[in-house]
């Protein structure tokens, strides 16, 4: 079987000159045809580069192909000219990118769309384009496929939107497809449905895919061949089974060991410690008043009822829109709750007013997602962290020695307090966040997918700060995840919530490895990588309890 | 866990709070700019040193003198030396122009940060900037300075009024944004206080629009002043200002055109300087630069 994609020892730097620092260093791949090949690595690894390299959509100038060559279908594409790629595009290879809604054009039907690919690259008459469409769109499974032809991007469901992306993709049956992250926005079910879908549509056309993703779970889902980057390098290429199991390199290995497990870890002895917070029937209604004074009501969480006790964890799980945030901010008090209460160490705090709740405010803190957005990049992170101790009296000096402590504490350089967010990595910002969460000594760390945004390898480092931070200090740990594999690792007790409601709740070990509910089977079922044990390189035993 | 991940090369930061002034030569027409507003300013400031006469003095015997040595470009209909003239006018344009743009900013900013961040004064605040709007900035001038008298301080008022909305606005658009950021919602967790979040937190992401705003509001301000003078609503006749210059020459505007010509070329230069500045300043500080926190 001959390469469909040949790609033979790449280089592209930034810049013209020979010296200048290479973005991709010696990249060397091939994928054959019916054949799917994980690109895996962090971010930054050069995945995203190299498949942009081969789609010639390089930012032309700043990034230069140097050395080496792409070959597709044994058409070389370095040297061919913006015509000819045009022409290959969408005919010989196509991609599908990580978030549908940004790369469909928004006041265009999806139809209309799709059509527009075929206009350009076929002789097709309109109705024969449009048999075509629909016949595509029902390969896809998309429902009503004459209602979707004619709908705008927002009225679709992010999976939807993907459906109509890969449908797109595969009209002209490219010999290639190149899919950057195409489920990491989704959640797992809808992910579960894609993958199967570009399963399918492989084996049934013979397409050749390069799959990239960060996800081990999604690269044992979905891959015939592994390939592993890092820091523009490969790190080595094999088998699905070979890599998984008896990985070569050292820096596989670790990163395999990085995936937290989905079998709950043991269970720790049950708490008599007090309970430091209640959430009783909570529940938040948005009201949308519209022009003509009818009022829609949304309720994003209804009867939410949840007990901490000190030094423990209890983690609410849940797909995007299951109000799981909304809970944790009423909790912290961002946004008001409409009905049910919050106690704080046996104190009512869902109706104080600013004035009253604020010597309440230190005992419950939160981080947040996006390292990238929770640190304000004009102030120095001593700043930051004491921020929260002054507000509350404590006079500067000794604030800022608090920093200092806490920046030891969360294992980052004494120099960084007065340096600026900005000349941090991610998972050290994260780890700034949680210092300066902890510099009001709360009793409750509320983290709102807190580690989601993070590679793998700095996730566990996250984690396991935020684990050895609860034994020492004895704080009760919200943990707000829509990553079971997380939970499994982390939480005592899980609440999963669906549509703004708790549909089951209690010790983790108990919900994770013999859920009562259909949809928390549901969501375990279609956890991706399930039948596999990344840290310990073999499939999961059935039974298997973590020892 | 053996695994290091590298920090991702620091990028240097711009922030508006320390501007790079590098941008005012960024492009030859942007220097050239900037050397015109510069000669203006100084001129203006060290008028009393280089104005060869009093610019207040009249001398009926001179009355309308093309240009001499003695009178480098003539003198006026009431045999005052233009230059002289010309020289001080600037004075009032510029004082005016900073003036409005620093009051109106200063006024504005708190209106915009409050309304941005309190639903209740945003709806009565932004009604109250609407109706200011809808009002002719001119006629609103005329106004204003008809009812409380024309001296330098009730025109810079004047003019401000009008300038207020537009400040506003743009803060509080921006505040409208910037409060949805993850670290103003830390702050709130952290128990900061509203003033505290708002002048921490809040205002300096107003900081590099406004200075852009401000060359705007600046060079709209010299115009609007010369326009009251010449309509004989700005500051008394007495004082010389480019606009009141320009309203004298123009009974006399077919025998001594320069006397319009002077004053009116160096008005234009003055704005098209200050325009061009507040462009290379957007460009300069492009909200765009967010892309750098932005991750990948």
């Amino acid at each position: 079987m001959s390469a469909v994609l040949d790609i033979d020892n790449l280089v592209v730097g930034l810049g013209k000159d020979a010296k200048a620092p290479r973005i991709l260093d010696g990249v060397s791949l091939q994928v054959a045809e019916s054949e799917t090949l994980c690109l895996v690595g962090e971010s930054g690894s050069g995945k995203s580069m190299t498949s942009l390299t081969v789609m010639g959509l390089l930012q032309k100038g700043s990034l230069v192909p140097s050395g080496g060559s792409v070959k597709l279908v044994g058409e070389e594409l370095l040297t061919a000219s913006d015509r000819r790629l045009r022409q290959l595009r969408a005919t010989t290879m196509a991609m599908i990118f990580q978030e549908p809604m940004t790369a469909l054009n928004p006041v265009v039907p999806v139809g209309r769309q799709i059509d527009e690919v075929l206009c350009a690259h076929t002789e097709l008459d309109a109705r024969a384009r449009k048999k075509r469409i629909l016949e595509m769109m029902e390969q896809v499974r998309l429902p009503e496929v004459e209602r979707i032809f004619a709908s705008y991007p927002h009225r679709l469901s992010g999976g939807q939107r993907q459906r109509i992306m890969i449908a797109m993709a595969l009209v002209l049956e490219p010999k290639l497809l190149i899919a950057d992250e195409p489920t990491t926005a989704l959640d797992v079910t809808t992910q579960k449905q894609i993958l199967t879908l570009i399963r399918d549509l492989q084996r049934d056309h013979g397409t050749a895919v390069l799959f990239i993703t960060h996800d081990m779970g999604v690269v044992a889902e979905i891959a015939d061949r592994v390939a592993v980057m890092r820091q523009g390098r490969l790190v080595e290429t094999g088998a699905l089974d070979t890599i998984l199991r008896r990985p070569a390199m050292e820096y596989t290995r670790n990163l395999l060991s990085s995936v937290p497990s989905l079998v709950p870890r043991a269970p720790r002895a049950d708490s008599k410690e007090p309970v430091v917070l209640e959430a009783n029937e909570l529940g938040k209604v948005y009201r949308e008043r519209s022009l003509f004074g009818k009022t829609r009501e949304v309720a994003a969480a209804k009867d939410v009822t949840l007990t901490l006790r000190k030094g423990r964890t209890l983690g609410i799980v849940g797909e995007s829109g299951s109000g799981k945030s909304t809970v944790a901010r009423c909790i912290v008090r961002l946004i008001d709750p409409t009905s049910g209460g919050v106690r704080l160490a046996g104190r009512e705090i869902s109706e104080l007013s600013r004035r009253l709740l604020q010597p309440h405010r230190k005992k419950i803190q939160i981080i947040f997602q996006d390292p990238y957005r929770s640190l304000n990049p004009r102030i120095s992170i001593g700043e930051t962290i004491a921020e929260g101790p002054i507000n509350y009296g404590m006079p500067r000096p000794q604030a800022l020695e608090k920093a200092r402590e806490l920046l030891e504490l969360v294992d980052l350089p004494l120099d960084a307090i007065s340096r600026y967010p900005h000349q941090f990595s991610g998972g050290q910002r994260q780890r700034i966040a949680i210092a300066r969460a902890l510099a009001l000594d709360p009793d409750v760390l509320v983290a709102d997918e807190a580690v989601s945004a993070l590679d793998v390898s700095v996730q566990a480092q996250v984690l396991e700060l935020l684990d050895e931070i609860q034994n020492r200090l004895g704080i009760a740990l919200l943990f707000i995840t829509h990553d079971l594999r997380v939970a499994a690792q982390i939480c005592d007790d899980v609440a999963v919530m669906q549509h703004g409601r708790i549909v089951e709740q209690g010790p983790a070990a108990q919900v994770l490895a013999d859920p009562k509910e259909a949809y928390t089977r549901a969501l375990l079922e279609a956890a991706p990588g399930r039948g596999w044990d990344f840290a310990n390189f073999r499939p999961v035993s059935s039974g298997a309890v973590a020892n | 866990m053996a695994i290091e991940t590298l920090p991702e090369p620091s990028i240097p930061i711009t922030t508006p709070l320390r501007p790079r002034l590098g941008f005012l030569t960024a492009t030859p027409i942007i220097a050239v700019a900037t050397i015109c507003l510069s000669l203006i300013i100084a001129v203006a400031v060290l008028a009393p040193l280089i104005a060869p006469h009093d610019p207040l003095l009249l001398a009926p015997a001179q009355r309308l003198k093309p240009s001499s040595a003695q009178f480098l470009l003539g003198t006026d209909g009431y045999g005052r030396d233009l230059l002289s003239r010309i020289i001080y006018g600037g004075r009032i344009s510029l004082l005016i122009g900073i003036g409005t743009a620093i009051l109106a900013i200063g006024i504005g900013l708190v209106i915009g940060l409050v309304s941005g961040f309190f639903k209740w004064v945003d709806a009565v605040m932004m009604r109250v900037m609407d109706g200011l709007m809808a009002i002719p900035s001119v006629l609103l001038a005329v106004a204003v300075v008809s009812l409380s008298g024309a001296s330098p301080a009730t025109v810079l008022v004047a003019i401000t009024i009008p300038e207020i909305p537009r400040v506003a606005r743009l803060v509080r658009s921006v505040v409208l944004s910037a409060r949805e950021e993850p670290y103003v919602e830390a702050a709130i967790s952290l128990g900061s206080s509203l003033p505290k979040i708002m002048w921490r937190h809040l205002m300096p992401n107003t900081v590099a629009p406004l200075i852009v705003q401000g060359t705007y509001v600046c060079a709209s301000a010299i115009l609007t002043e010369a326009i009251l003078s010449f309509l004989g609503a700005g500051i008394s006749t007495e004082t010389p200002t480019w606009g009141n210059i320009m309203a004298e020459g123009r009974a006399y505007f077919q025998i001594k055109p320069s006397l319009i010509f002077w004053p009116g070329l160096l008005l234009s230069v003055a704005i098209l300087s200050v325009n061009l500045i507040g462009d290379a300043a957007r460009d300069a500080l492009d909200p765009r630069m967010k892309q750098r926190e932005s991750g990948k």
